[in-house]
């Protein structure tokens, strides 16, 4: 009979319990339990509570505790009770402790000696209590101290006692593996025991170490075979039945450490074919545990070396599932079903109906899982559907995890499969819409890049069709009331590219859009520096048109307050467009010429503008530029060149500072306080950027030019307190000099859409895409929606199938064509060429070549062809400007280039002042070129060189990003789609 | 397979019974609770007893007016879970006979025992409720002799004070 009133408990806790249970809001219940709090504190604190009531006390903290609040006043007392004698009140304090405590907590190494102690009692009952609370407590640090008497409890008499110190041995392994290596073979003795428990325990374990590497116990297959065997044949004791099916949850530990062993291993999965079919003709009944065996049955037979007969037992097993009105063999079903058909996906079609009621059940966990099983088996010829079924559920839910995974499958199948650009952006938009701000924001570039680039084929029309749909659509979607930042950014962007180029819409038009846009979002930077460019871009293109622009005042007034903002990104941007206004037309058409964003840069690396700038600085006294090895020989400006990411090593220096000198015209040495130094250093890097002649040569240099990017403290742009560098002030003004170099030119590539995007396989055809949009319409009947999701069934499959589908129109005419993999991101037009400076000098742009369709879509070779001729790559190209090595060379060979003297002269000599190093310099000029676009990057944090796909240009920087890309792809592949495993795979629902 | 947590909530959501096998902060563990347990209580009767939740699945089913819910990795096998949930309640039920929420409200310490006995670490321990039975009654007689002891005790004690 259930005892009200536990054991042990007053009246007072009773009442407690009462009232809690009682109460009726949840407002009154925390009023109860903070009372209770306050007394407990304060009882707690007396001194010499008898035993029995601190007991008590521990229990009514562990209430409170459970109850969400705050018990940790009452820890150490806790923690004092599992030192008592008494069992019942050791009990209690190690029930309590492991209720309060996490493995990493202080407390716990005041219960380890206490631990020790007991696992040595002769109580079996005071050792349990203790090997329970080891599994809970002890962590990485203490298992040396409990280890030596766990493994001696693995002899106890007790099967209790052992099957515990199994598990504690497994908490061991699973906590820090190497403390435990050497134990691992008395798993395997412990699975041979003879008490049906402590091989339970020791599967548990064998399953982890398994699941780490099976080779080892491949084996114990047999062992493991066996002992199945003697499961499912009921030799097991009696009270391990469980609603009369024998030791069921051993027989699933079992299966699943079968599945395990015997995945793609034909000899191993030999042995198992025959107790698999006893396992799940013995257990082919029909309570919950009997499916659970089932569901486990299947899920081995689908990982091990297929077998036809188990395979066909397995399919009418998973049908069985899906036709049940149970919603829990339903949802086990659907999982079994994509379990399946990856090893024979013909068996899909028989059930598409079956899949398609539990795509429209109101559960919502079934539902999910379904388009879980959709995800996996989308192809080409399903992908609308799928992807329409998506967003249409992405609609009905909140939970922001949700979104993001749903998002990010959306947006990967329509990468992968989509039919159309014209459909891609569609989609896209629709995901902006509806996930917002939870879509990484590379999707977002790769769309700007793919309207950008349109279809990459010589069918100039239709791209110029996308974009005006792009821009039409976007102009509706401006429309409405919230937006999510990232979407704001591409219509900002679309819009500035594209809003006048196809005359529908006015300069006038697009820009009070974009006033709006900036007025509607005051918080936003990041939107607003996209839509002050935009409106740059616009007015660029009209002035080049040969139109006068003249800004409304009510603009002019929005351009001006951000000319004023806080953030320097956007004044810049205001300023530039300020600039713009009032440029003559061909200096406007050079700096931003109309829909060039998918342009190459052509960069002048060896930065020969410069040279006559150069050659004055060295008539007039100043030191020839030194490369950095040069400079290091000299005593170690390492900073100064940012590529060398760890610079010199910043150790203690004994010896005093050599007498600095200092590289103007006649060497004068200063004052050796090493604050003026620097002060005098910065003063002369400004205005010389000139090598500095070292401090001291005392530390051996080739120490660092050996060991460039040894494992130190990065320490550039820190201050230098002691040794060599004293120049913190160096490395600041270059990195500066960097970023705003980089900035300028990663600017341009923003501009250009960032990514080049490849889309040579897909074509753009509207006629078609309206064509295909209406099965997706009519598809409230299930048996269509069953044909466009499971492709074009012949009729012959029709007939057999006894489904009335009808074939498909979507499939007929879709053309299996993957979108040449845009996931490797294989960016052949690198973009934004064309604008800068040297524009007399610049290369006919490598256009977008069409591209035959790649047979495969992750194929990395196809996408990487043919295109980013290494010369125009922008990335190499930039590298020559943070360079000093080439740098060097342009400063003191390179000739003059007269290009852009219209450029130069806006920003000309004074800034230009006397340089000797042309790394640093050209940073305004940079700038300036990248001016239309200018360093958004720098906000938005998104355009960071070396975070560009640039395909090639990535693969010529790292070490071997190519590798990494490939095996990303690889990934996909093996992990998403099934494709890899079984090339055949669908090959029937492609239609 | 690994449980990462075990919860006990009554129909008004009020919590019965925690148990952490994952390390989770105070404040997260009111989070997963709220959250938990407004998916779960708002969930029909005929829909499938498992949630997905952030990555996890949550395991539940209801009995009278309390739901046992179980955490677990997402490629655990759910109906194996479910019945691990039930193998638990009938343990309950045959240790307070004929169980009930109120037995559990207050004997949650004895409920943390039998669950100690049943799992280890987020992993079953024992599958046979015997001897998970008889374990608990182990204990059960021991306290009872304690308390014999100390009942025979103060008794010596009160009469050799007389």
């Amino acid at each position: 009979m259930g005892s009200q009133v536990g054991w042990g408990t007053s009246k007072e806790f009773t009442d407690i319990v009462k009232a809690i249970g009682e109460a009726k809001s949840k407002a009154e219940e925390e009023r109860i339990v903070t009372a209770e709090i306050e007394t407990l504190k304060k009882k707690i604190a007396e001194p010499d509570v008898p035993r029995k009531k601190m007991k008590e006390y521990i229990i009514r903290l562990v209430y409170v505790e459970m109850l969400g609040h705050d018990a940790s006043f009452g820890y150490i007392h806790a923690v004092k009770m599992t030192h008592d004698d008494n069992l019942l009140l050791k009990k209690t304090g190690y029930l309590a402790v492991t209720l309060f405590l996490n493995e990493d907590h202080d407390l716990i190494i005041l219960i380890v000696n206490t631990i020790q102690k007991d696992l040595r009692s002769d109580n079996y009952l005071v050792c349990c209590a203790a090997l329970t609370a080891v599994c809970k407590l002890i962590n990485e640090e203490t298992i040396p101290a409990v280890l030596p008497q766990v493994v001696d409890l693995l002899q106890h008499p007790k099967e209790l006692v052992k099957k515990k110190a199994v598990m504690a041995l497994h908490r061991f392994y699973q906590r820090a593996p190497h403390t435990v290596s050497h134990l691992l073979p008395k798993f395997e003795k412990s699975v041979c025991d003879a008490d049906p428990s402590v091989t339970s325990a020791a599967l548990c374990a064998l399953f982890d170490l398994i699941t780490a590497d099976p080779r080892p116990y491949k084996n114990m297959t047999g062992a493991f075979v066996n002992i199945l065997k003697q499961v499912a044949e009921r030799r097991l004791p009696k009270p391990y039945d469980y609603h009369g099916t024998p030791a069921p949850f051993i027989q699933i530990k079992l299966l699943k450490i079968l599945a395990l062993l015997g995945a793609g291993d034909k000899p191993m999965s030999d042995n198992m074919y025959n107790v698999l079919g006893d396992v799940i003709k013995k257990n082919d009944t029909h309570t919950n545990i009997g499916h659970a065996i089932l569901y486990e049955a299947i899920c081995t037979i689908t990982s091990i070396y297929p077998h036809p007969k188990l395979l066909e037992t397995a399919a009418e097993i998973t049908s069985r599932f899906l036709k049940d009105n149970n919603h829990n063999l339903k949802y086990m079903g659907i999982d079994a079903l994509g379990r399946v058909i990856k090893i024979n996906p013909e068996f899909a079609e028989e059930h598409q109906l079956a899949v398609i009621d539990c795509l429209e059940d109101p559960d919502d966990t079934l539902k999910r899982k379904t388009l879980d099983l959709l995800y996996k088996m989308t192809r080409s010829s399903n992908v609308e559907v799928i992807v329409d079924r998506m967003i249409g559920y992405m609609r009905t839910i909140n939970d922001s995890h949700n979104k993001t995974e749903i998002a990010s499958r959306i947006i990967e199948l329509a990468e992968r499969f989509a039919p159309s650009n014209q459909w891609f952006i569609q989609t896209m938009n629709q995901v902006f819409e509806l996930a917002g701000d939870l879509v990484p924001t590379k999707v977002a570039h790769d769309l700007m890049r793919l309207i950008a680039e349109g279809a990459g084929e010589e069918d100039e029309d239709a791209d110029s069709q996308l974009r005006s749909s792009a821009v039409e659509s976007y102009l509706q979607v401006l429309a409405e009331p919230k937006l999510p930042s990232i979407l704001l950014q591409v219509i900002c962007w679309v819009l500035g590219e594209y809003g006048i180029a196809d005359g529908t819409y006015s300069a006038f038009d697009i820009i009070a859009k974009l006033c709006d846009v900036i007025e509607a979002h005051p918080a936003d930077d990041a939107v607003k520096g996209y839509a002050v460019t935009a409106i740059t871009k616009i007015c660029a293109f009209e002035i080049s048109a040969g139109k006068r622009v003249q800004l409304l005042p009510e603009y002019r007034a929005v351009v001006d307050e951000l000319a004023a903002s806080h953030s320097t990104d956007l004044q810049q941007r205001a300023y530039e467009l300020m600039t713009f206004l009032d440029l003559p037309a061909d200096v406007v058409a050079t700096v931003m010429p109309m829909d060039a964003s998918c342009e190459d840069i052509e960069i002048d690396k060896s930065l020969s503008f410069l040279s006559e700038i150069v050659e004055t600085a060295l008539a007039n006294g100043a030191r020839p530029y030194a490369p950095e090895h040069e400079r290091m020989d000299l005593g170690g400006l390492g900073t100064l060149i940012p590529s060398t990411q760890n610079g010199p090593s910043s150790s203690l220096k004994f010896e005093a500072y050599e007498r600095p000198v200092i590289p103007t015209p006649v060497l004068t040495p200063v004052q050796p306080t090493p604050l003026i130094n620097e002060f005098e250093d910065q003063r002369d890097r400004r205005s010389l950027r000139t090598p500095h002649p070292s401090h001291s040569i005392s530390i051996a240099p080739e120490l660092d030019l050996i060991n460039p990017e040894s494992t130190r403290l990065r320490l550039d742009g820190v201050q230098r307190k002691w040794g060599r560098q004293t120049y913190s002030t160096q490395s600041s003004t270059t990195s500066a000099d960097r970023d705003r170099s980089s900035n300028g030119a990663a600017g341009a590539s923003d501009r250009g859409g960032s990514y080049a995007k490849d889309s040579g396989a897909s074509q753009y055809e509207s006629s078609r895409s309206t064509d295909r949009r209406k099965p997706v319409e009519i598809s409230s009947e299930k048996q269509k929606l069953a044909a466009s999701l499971f492709g074009g069934p012949s009729g012959s499959r029709v007939a057999n199938t006894g489904n009335a589908v009808k074939p498909s129109r979507t499939a007929a005419h879709k053309s299996q064509v993957p979108r040449g993999g845009e996931k490797h991101q294989s960016s052949r037009s690198v973009p934004g060429s064309g604008r800068i400076a040297d524009s007399d000098t610049s290369v006919p742009s490598s256009a977008p070549v069409p591209q035959a369709p790649p047979p495969d879509l992750l194929d990395l070779t196809d996408g990487e062809t043919g295109h980013a001729a290494p010369l125009n790559d922008p990335f190499k190209l930039l590298e020559g400007l943070v360079d000093p090595q080439v740098g060097s060379s342009s400063a003191t060979s390179a000739p003059p280039v007269k290009a852009d003297v219209d450029l130069m002269s806006l920003y000309g000599p004074g800034q230009v002042i006397s340089s000797g190093d042309g790394g640093s310099q050209p940073s305004g000029l940079t700038d300036m070129s990248g001016l239309p676009v200018s360093p958004l990057i720098g906000l938005t944090g998104v355009v960071v060189p070396n975070t560009q796909p640039g395909g090639p240009s990535v693969g010529k920087k790292g070490p071997s990003p190519q590798g990494s890309l490939q095996k990303d792809a690889t990934a996909r592949q093996a992990g998403v789609t099934p494709t890899v495993v079984n090339p055949d795979l669908f090959k029937d629902l492609l239609g | 397979m690994t449980i990462h947590f075990v919860l006990l909530i009554s129909r008004q959501g009020k919590v019965r019974l925690t148990k952490w096998y994952s390390p989770y902060t105070q404040k997260e563990r009111t989070k997963v609770i709220r959250e938990l347990s407004g998916v779960i209580l708002s969930r029909g009767p005929k829909l499938c007893n498992f949630v997905e939740w952030r990555g996890l699945k949550v395991i539940y089913k209801r009995y009278a007016s309390l739901y046992f819910c179980m955490c677990i990795d997402a490629d655990d096998n759910e109906l194996e879970t479910l019945e691990i949930i039930h193998h638990f309640v009938e343990i309950l039920d045959r240790y307070f006979g004929n169980v009930c929420e109120l037995d559990l409200i207050f004997n949650f310490h004895k409920a943390y025992y039998i669950l100690d006995e049943v799992l280890i670490a987020g992993e079953l321990q024992e599958s046979s409720k015997k001897s998970v039975a008889r374990v608990i009654a182990a204990q059960d007689t021991l306290i009872e002799n304690a308390k014999e002891q100390a009942g025979s005790l103060s008794n010596m004690i009160a009469q050799a004070t007389k």
